[in-house]
């Protein structure tokens, strides 16, 4: 295998509440959601009706540049709610699962003899084209362009972060078989980032026509964007696409089945969750019924997270699991005064900078809530970002070059291989609390109406 | 409990403060001691949902927590070297001498904090911004680079002078250019240079007239250089210690040291900029050496790192992150300049001594062009990773 590239700067950030190694049934669950405001650069239409009858696989709504790319109905049932915010945005298209289950056809075989438009139709179809997440801009795959390459990183190193290896042990033969759906639809490589301290697992390994690397240090080395940055950079005028392993296997059990099977295992985990495990659910299921029972009964309410402490979404005790997560975190609710917290030696309160009494414990777990710890500033500390940020690009600078708009500089300094994932770390060690991940998206947003002009 | 008290009673004054209340007007000022009392109950509301403790307080006061030893060992020093100009010998550990040297610093500080806070109160108030905690270094740092006899008006004015031409035309902490404690030492300098040099004004009383006895001279090192009198340099290990004349925080090389050991090990200080000052004040002093061309050149090279204000402008000025080099790279190059421009205005020109404060000055306004140059060579290094298409 080939040689391991080393990440040197980043940051673990130890959690309490490690899901383990144990799968659970959730209590039974009725309403599912697919929402809109999962997927960027959506611009959705709604296609169903409140009340209609729908089919696992049947469109609820699709893209209005290119309706092709629908999104499905992970069950079937009817239309229970279609949920609107303000401006009529559409927030959650809710289907309450029927007593009879029916699937939309899907065409089944091996996708190693079809061609690049089957498979493409396949996707489309299967609800499962939203699943590839294009560079630049970390939209969803627009489908007008071929790949360069197609990137897949086989670790999450986010804190608390599922472990893919173990979702995916028995579905070695789903996944490959995405893998070779995958390598049909670019003219480059399927790229594969594996963690080098671990034996790949039967899942991962010996797979035909793919090229492996291996990756070791700290989050955000998980990050596909940070993987692609160290085998090969995205260029201006370059597009490639990154896959989750989990929905890999998704798109090869469409080819297996002949049909949507929107089985979903996830990692319940966090400091709130009593016992944290792996969940065997459905896409899109609401949140309630995993959690009821489950949650640690504290003075601070619970937050609870669809995707990791970084990147996730806050979706409420009654929300629904988002599309492309696999880990659903429950930690407290900061909203409390913390008298003279910021002169206190600080035993409990974690950073990287050693600022704290805390840094002489390395090897503790900590329980960290969702409080600010401190008011918005100007940018006044340097170095912080990229001591977190594993790449090759000045983060300070991009952001500033986002904060004026200035498109040329954006460009040079590289927004075109980033997306929030990648800077979320800088985020979190913010002396100044900027908010990174809103303004780089900005930037992405702009860069992407100037460059479809 | 007295937490809880504490904040129901500060709830109970907050609705005067907000809009429509009556005080509405005062609301940063009421905010800015809020959130001194209490880390405010605000949670993330998009992206990372979970920070990291730390916070520009807590910067600040790790900055000020790294100062205190060049501060303690100031006060010390003003007493001791108050005792030995009237001929009475007191410890250099003595409560006599501290108490001295307490009286002497504090009002310097008290006024220091009272004129730069207020007018950030009034900027904030004005603009409607949050009060930001910059400050709380920067008030710290003007005493310490001040000689002990300066009048306090004169404290005052200079200190007013660096906060409002220095950092709030520039848009306020993160945005200024020069370090506004250096600019308040350098509008001093160059308002008062009767004040601001000479051997009077280093040693508590002598101004005043206040008696000397036979053999003492207030002179600081860097001025019996500049005098020409090598043979009255104090040995290297008092220079090291800080047991000579010189403004207040600046003499004890030790008591800096132990502070720059506090910025390092919390993160919150850059190594890399004092590692490189002392670089280039070395390769400089050096240079000088080999040169030779008068007894000051031919001063040991060494010397030079705890004489005058080099090791507190290294430590403490230098790395201020806002008015630096703002690339890792760059900071090498910024610190290296630093350390060589000090040595060589304080060696080479008569006229300033002190050449720290203008070398990190003349190093600021160059900090965005050396980050310039290394910000464009990641960007032609981007460039040509693109393949040429044929």
């Amino acid at each position: 295998m080939s040689k391991v590239i080393k990440i040197k700067r980043g940051l673990d950030i130890r959690l309490k509440g490690a899901a383990g190694k144990t799968v659970s049934q959730p209590g039974r669950s009725d309403l599912f959601a697919v929402k809109p405001t999962d997927f960027k650069g959506i611009d959705p239409r709604i296609l169903v009706k409140q009340g209609q009858e729908v089919l696992a696989g049947t469109p609820l709504f699709c893209d209005k540049t290119h309706p092709e790319i629908v999104f499905v109905s992970p069950v079937s049932g009817t239309v229970e709610e279609i949920l609107r915010g303000e401006r009529r945005k559409l927030l959650d298209i809710v289907v309450r699962s029927g007593s009879q289950s029916g699937f939309e056809p899907l065409q089944k075989g091996d996708p190693a003899t079809m061609d690049m438009e089957a498979i493409r139709q396949q996707l489309f179809k299967s609800g499962l084209w939203p699943s590839i997440i294009q560079r630049p801009y970390g939209v969803v795959a627009d489908p007008t362009h071929t790949p360069r390459d197609i990137f897949i990183s086989a670790f999450d190193s986010a804190p608390l972060g599922a472990d893919y290896e173990f979702i995916l042990k028995d579905e070695a033969k789903a996944f490959s078989t995405g893998i070779k759906a995958l390598g049909k639809l670019t003219l480059g490589k399927v790229h594969i980032g594996l963690d080098s301290r671990k034996e790949p697992s039967k899942v991962f390994a010996n797979l035909e026509g793919v090229e492996y690397h291996l990756f070791s240090g700290p989050h955000p080395a998980g990050n596909t964007g940070i993987q692609i940055h160290h085998v090969a950079p995205v260029n201006k005028g370059e597009v490639v696409w990154t896959v989750t392993p989990q929905l890999v296997a998704l798109i090869g059990r469409t080819f297996l089945l002949g049909q949507l099977d929107s089985t979903w295992t996830f990692a319940l985990a966090g400091s709130y969750v009593k016992e944290p495990r792996y969940i065997k659910g459905i896409r899109g299921m609401a949140i309630a019924p995993v959690l009821a029972g489950q949650l640690q009964e504290q003075e601070l309410p619970p937050r609870v997270i669809s995707g990791n402490v970084l990147t996730g979404t806050n979706i409420g005790e009654n929300g629904y699991l988002g599309y492309y997560d696999s880990v659903v975190t429950v930690i407290p609710e900061g909203k409390y005064f913390d008298l003279f917290g910021w002169a206190m030696p600080g035993i409990n309160k974690f950073s990287m900078s050693r600022s704290f009494l805390s840094s002489l414990l390395p090897k503790k777990s900590w329980d960290i809530d969702t409080n600010l710890k401190g008011g918005h500033r100007a940018f006044v500390m340097t170095g912080q970002y990229e001591k977190v940020f594993p790449m090759d690009i000045y983060p300070v600078h991009l952001l500033k070059a986002v904060l004026t708009n200035d498109i040329d500089k954006m460009e040079q300094l590289g927004i075109y291989e980033v997306i929030e994932e990648d800077m979320a770390l800088c985020e979190f060690v913010c002396t100044s609390k900027t908010d990174v991940q809103e303004i780089l998206r900005s930037g992405l947003d702009l860069i992407r109406k100037e460059m479809s002009q | 409990m007295k937490a809880k008290k504490l904040r129901q009673l500060v709830d109970r004054m907050k609705p005067q403060f907000q809009k429509g209340g009556k005080l509405a007007k005062l609301h940063s000022t009421f905010n800015a001691f809020e959130s001194f009392l209490f880390v405010p109950d605000r949670v993330t509301q998009n992206g990372a949902h979970i920070r990291d403790s730390i916070d520009l307080k807590r910067t600040m006061t790790v900055v000020i927590l790294a100062l205190f030893p060049a501060l303690i060992f100031g006060m010390l020093n003003t007493g001791f070297q108050h005792f030995l100009s009237i001929g009475e010998h007191v410890a250099f550990f003595s409560w006599q001498g501290f108490g001295f040297g307490f009286l002497k610093v504090l009002p310097i500080i008290v006024v220091s904090y009272v004129t730069g806070l207020g007018i950030e109160f009034i900027f904030a108030q004005v603009k409607g911004h949050e009060v930001n905690e910059g400050f709380l270094v920067s008030g710290m740092l003007i005493p310490l680079i001040m000689p002990v006899d300066v009048p306090l008006w004169m404290v005052a004015l200079a200190t007013a002078f660096a906060v409002v031409f220095g950092k709030e035309v520039f848009g306020g902490t993160g945005m200024n250019v020069f370090n506004p404690a250096l600019l308040s030492r350098v509008f001093l300098f160059f308002a008062y240079p009767a004040f601001m040099t000479g051997d009077k004004i280093w040693i508590a009383g002598l101004t005043k007239g206040q008696g000397v006895i036979d053999g003492f001279s207030g002179a600081t090192p860097l001025g019996e250089l500049a005098a020409g009198h090598t043979d009255k340099l104090p040995k290297f290990i008092d220079m090291f210690l800080g047991t000579i004349p010189g403004s207040i925080g600046e003499t004890s090389a030790l008591a800096i040291l132990i502070g720059a050991v506090i910025l390092v090990a919390t993160g919150i200080g850059s190594w890399k900029i004092m590692f490189s000052v002392v670089l280039g004040g070395l390769f400089m002093g050096g240079i000088l050496n080999l040169w030779g061309a008068n007894s000051y050149m031919q001063v040991p090279f060494y010397y030079h790192l705890v004489m005058g204000g080099f090791a507190f402008g290294a430590v403490f000025m230098a790395t201020d992150p806002v008015t630096g080099a703002q690339t890792e790279k760059g900071k090498w190059i910024y610190g290296f300049f630093i350390g060589l421009m000090s040595i060589l205005i304080r060696v080479v020109n008569p006229a300033y001594p002190e050449g720290v404060m203008l070398a990190i000055l003349l190093m600021n306004v160059f900090a965005p062009l050396i980050d310039h140059f290394v910000v464009q060579s990641n960007i032609n290094r981007r460039l040509k990773r693109i393949p040429v298409k044929v």
